[in-house]
């Protein structure tokens, strides 16, 4: 059995994405929390970027640095905020401050008989915000997605030759 | 052909780095801007906002054109327009990404089983 991830547009200003794991709430939270763990699940191999960095000091009040770097491109990404909130197990909440309409990400871990409900939930100061800055992202993905089908043909194509 | 795409690609990669250019679409997102009304609104010269509007143009995220003497921008083609395609994205981005996590839960699970039993014997 797959686990979905679920995504909704709560409001103009607000995305949530769900998701439950196999395990407890105690385990989830920690790899969301340490640095070494939380660098081998946040940039998803088919993103085709890496971290070059990953900072986090993850307390209340403390911050968070993270610098992808991708093969194509000699410029780095640079993401990094502070933490609102850490209540161990069950809750994280942290600031974007890449860019001036960054959202404040809440996350709440919830036990489920062994298994964790996990809600992603961020609030944008606006709705263009949220357009501008949620796609980024995503933005990406696509560009190198479109880059590497790009990649692979000439390849083919040179190969052949 | 790949000195093209990849400067196609590149473009797009430091047009979306910068925060004045990300803060720039979220400001044509609202209305269609001139040069100087952004200029003004970014307390920049209007030397600095071209330079900037002109590294959006050349990633195709902004479109300008000039009417009379007021040059207007605004968002480009490459805009996601259709929400759903948006959200669908979106979605696929933290699929990904919590596939991973999950491979990582398994391995915490397993090694603090491994831990209990040493702890144990």
């Amino acid at each position: 059995m797959t686990n979905r991830t679920t995504v909704e547009r709560k409001s103009e200003r607000e995305i949530v994405v769900t998701r439950t794991f196999n395990g407890p709430a105690r385990i989830v939270f920690e790899a969301w929390t340490k640095p070494e763990l939380l660098k081998r699940w946040w940039v998803p191999k088919s993103l085709g970027m890496s971290f070059l960095s990953c900072e986090a000091d993850v307390r209340t009040g403390g911050t968070y640095r993270f610098v992808f770097g991708h093969a194509a491109s000699e410029q780095p990404m640079a993401f990094f905020g502070r933490y609102l909130e850490v209540t161990p197990h069950s809750r994280l909440v942290w600031t974007n401050d890449e860019s001036d309409g960054g959202a404040v990400t809440t996350v709440t871990f919830e036990d489920r008989g062994g298994k964790t409900l996990l809600v992603f939930h961020e609030l944008y100061p606006t709705k263009e915000a949220l357009d501008a800055n949620a796609g980024m992202e995503n933005g990406m993905a696509e560009t190198f997605a479109q880059l590497d089908e790009l990649l692979v043909a000439l390849g083919a194509s040179a190969g052949g030759s | 052909m790949v000195q093209y795409a990849r400067s196609g690609f590149d473009a797009s990669f430091a047009a979306l780095s910068d925060a004045t250019r990300r803060g720039v679409l979220e400001q044509l997102g609202r209305a269609d801007a001139s040069i100087t009304d952004l200029a003004e609104k970014f307390h920049m010269t209007l030397t600095g906002m071209k330079k900037h509007v002109g590294v959006l143009e050349q990633a195709r995220l902004v479109t300008t054109e000039k009417v009379g003497r007021v040059r207007t921008c605004k968002l480009g083609l490459r805009r996601l327009e259709e929400e759903a395609a948006w959200l669908e994205n979106y979605r696929q981005l933290w699929d990904a990404r919590f596939d991973e996590l999950d491979q990582v839960v398994e391995d915490l699970k397993r090694k603090e089983k491994l831990d209990g039993r040493k702890k144990r014997e």
